[in-house]
């Protein structure tokens, strides 16, 4: 270029990550920018690709069932809600009515520990560091429960196809309604921490706006499209697992902006804990079903989805009359929706994509695979 | 379990399908009892039902024979038609049935069949609370048309099918590896990949080592 002036300007092209505290895993987005604003940005992903799909087809049925908690490891107990769900409708199936309570409440408890971990994390992107001390205190209560109920704390194989492996331990009931009476009060502390905080709304409110229609276009779901005001959750638009017996509201946002994202999910949480009260209520006596020991569905193929905490989770599952799936497909949430970054963040300020990222609540794990 | 509305009185009773469908193949137990994972023979094994009622006679009056099959399986309905159809269907779909919400784009790999690939679309309308799927089936080589220009939110889905078994999607604006390094050779969920399999001369490249196994 001739006579180039200290007033011309370039586009920077600015790499963050994969290796960067704030992209919640590996991610790696190029940035390109113009000053401050960013006019485009591309992701990189992968670096956490395991080949989940592949390897379902190189097990049983019952085998695959623990690699699913590895996709989106902190709320494993969706993941394997799901898969459970698809295969026992490949098989025609249905979890008696004792395990199909018990997948809920421990299913809502996950939603919760899932969102804690998102608002935790969220609030350290955006500078509050106490958050996610309490968040994580209040985590490890729910952790404690899938301890105590399975053994394990964060990948954990809690059910099985047709139902549960173990029986409730004494003082479930009790550990839970504990939680629950101690959980509520705790979510008013973390919003007097920040709904009203200046620092907070200065960050968050009109940042990264995605609206109903963008979020339809871009297949986005869960928290975010709640947030732009469409009224759809799963558990309600598709009932399983019993959920139309639940009272809950579905609570949704108007702008379709961070805040909006941050106010329905503390909402959530909030409605999760009612239905875990109503649950451990009416937990019915009875069988906590019995995976077959053979399991070897008629061929054909079958979508089955629920709502997890990141947004609709799917399992597309091939059966070719043999006891390993022909094909299981992963339609995972993080995935779909992290694609809408690059509209949110766009014409926005570098600064923002922090927040941006944060608000999507990905899980890396998910994202690759 | 409450799924997707039962199409007609015909898939009442999913659990035993094939007793009372018309073009039921039987399973092949000795198939899979042989040797795990042979894949079944051509074409659709399927125990499905038809699928009737008023988007299934919309299509049918409105693309003719491009439509191969309406049918349900297990109270879940699904559509098959010929690779052309796909886009105007999807459009249609999307336009004039409130389909506006791509789940999903997906294959499934059946290496013995001459075309070879299922190439699955999962949509769902907002409106009607329903999903269906739209199943196509393409020769290895063949190029289908993206979908992008129909739903936006098809671009990664169609770079993870590419990066996943080779289909190149005619049109697409960024068909590249998504998953995978851009360099590594070979598709991972086709049938012939084993599953430790690798692009050894990329891992030599690139990590410095043999073999990752």
């Amino acid at each position: 270029m001739p006579d180039a002036t200290f007033l011309d300007t370039t586009e920077l092209v600015l790499n963050m990550g994969p290796q960067h505290p704030s992209t919640h895993g590996v991610l790696r987005v190029i940035l390109k920018l113009d000053g401050e604003k960013v006019m485009g940005t591309e992701c990189v992903i992968g670096y956490l690709h395991r080949g989940v799909e592949k390897i379902g087809e190189n097990r049983t049925y019952q085998q695959f069932a623990p690699y699913v908690d590895r996709m989106d490891y902190v709320a494993a107990v969706s993941n394997g809600l799901g898969y459970c769900l698809a295969v026992e409708k490949l098989l025609n199936i249905e979890a008696p009515a004792r395990a199909q309570v018990t997948r809920i409440i421990l299913t809502e408890l996950n939603r919760i520990a899932s969102h804690l971990l998102w608002l935790g994390t969220h609030a350290l992107d955006i500078g509050a560091i106490t958050p996610v001390f309490y968040c994580f205190r209040e985590r490890e209560e729910v952790l404690k429960i899938f301890e105590n109920y399975c053994g394990a704390r964060l990948t954990t194989h809690a059910f099985r196809i047709g139902g549960l492996q173990y029986e409730l331990y004494d003082g479930f009931e009790e550990q839970v309604k504990a939680f629950c009476d101690m959980f509520l009060p705790k979510v008013d502390e973390y919003e007097e921490l920040l709904t009203n905080n200046r620092i907070w709304v200065a960050r968050l409110k009109g940042v990264g706006i995605l609206s109903g229609d963008e979020c339809k276009e871009f297949g986005v779901t869960g928290p975010v499209l709640r947030a732009a005001g469409v009224k759809w959750d799963l558990r309600r638009a598709q009932p399983y697992s019993g959920y139309e017996q639940y009272d809950f509201e579905i609570p949704t946002g108007e702008n379709g902006d961070t805040y909006d994202r941050y106010m329905v999910r503390m909402q959530e949480m909030r409605q999760s804990v009612r239905i875990i009260r109503q649950a451990v209520d009416k937990i019915p006596t009875g069988p906590i079903g019995k995976t077959p020991k053979v399991i070897k569905p008629a061929t054909g193929e079958v979508y089955v989805s629920i709502e997890a905490p990141k947004g609709e989770l799917g399992y597309f599952v091939v059966s070719d009359n043999s006891t390993q799936p022909y094909r299981v497909r992963v339609r995972p949430p993080s995935f779909v929706n992290l694609q809408a970054l690059d509209r949110m963040v766009r014409g926005g300020l570098v600064a923002d994509v922090v927040a941006i990222i944060g608000t999507l609540d990905i899980v890396l794990g998910e994202v690759d695979r | 379990m409450a799924d997707e509305p039962k199409p007609e009185g015909g898939a009442a009773e999913p659990g035993k399908p094939a007793a009372e469908t018309p073009k039921a193949a039987p399973p092949k137990p000795a198939a899979a009892a042989a040797g795990g994972h042979t894949p079944p023979k051509p074409p659709a094994p399927m125990a499905s039902t038809p699928w009737e009622g008023e988007i299934p006679g919309q299509l049918k009056e409105r693309f003719g024979d491009q439509i191969r099959e309406c049918a349900a399986y297990l109270g879940q309905n699904f559509l098959a038609a010929k690779p052309d159809a796909v886009i105007p269907i999807l459009e249609f779909l999307k336009l004039e049935a409130d389909f506006d919400y791509l789940v999903d784009i997906t294959a499934v790999d059946y290496p013995k069949r001459a075309e070879r690939f299922d190439l699955i679309y999962i949509l769902y309308s907002f409106a009607r609370n329903e999903r269906l799927r739209l199943k196509t089936m393409i020769a290895d080589g063949a190029q289908p048309p993206t979908a992008v220009n129909v739903h936006v939110g098809a671009n990664w889905l169609e770079r993870e099918v590419f990066d996943m078994f080779g289909i190149q999607f005619a049109g697409h604006p960024d068909m590249r590896r998504i998953l995978m390094p851009e360099e590594w050779e070979g598709f991972p969920l086709r049938k012939e990949m084993s599953i430790i399999q690798q692009d050894d001369r990329w891992v030599k490249e690139n990590l410095g080592i043999e073999s990752g196994q």
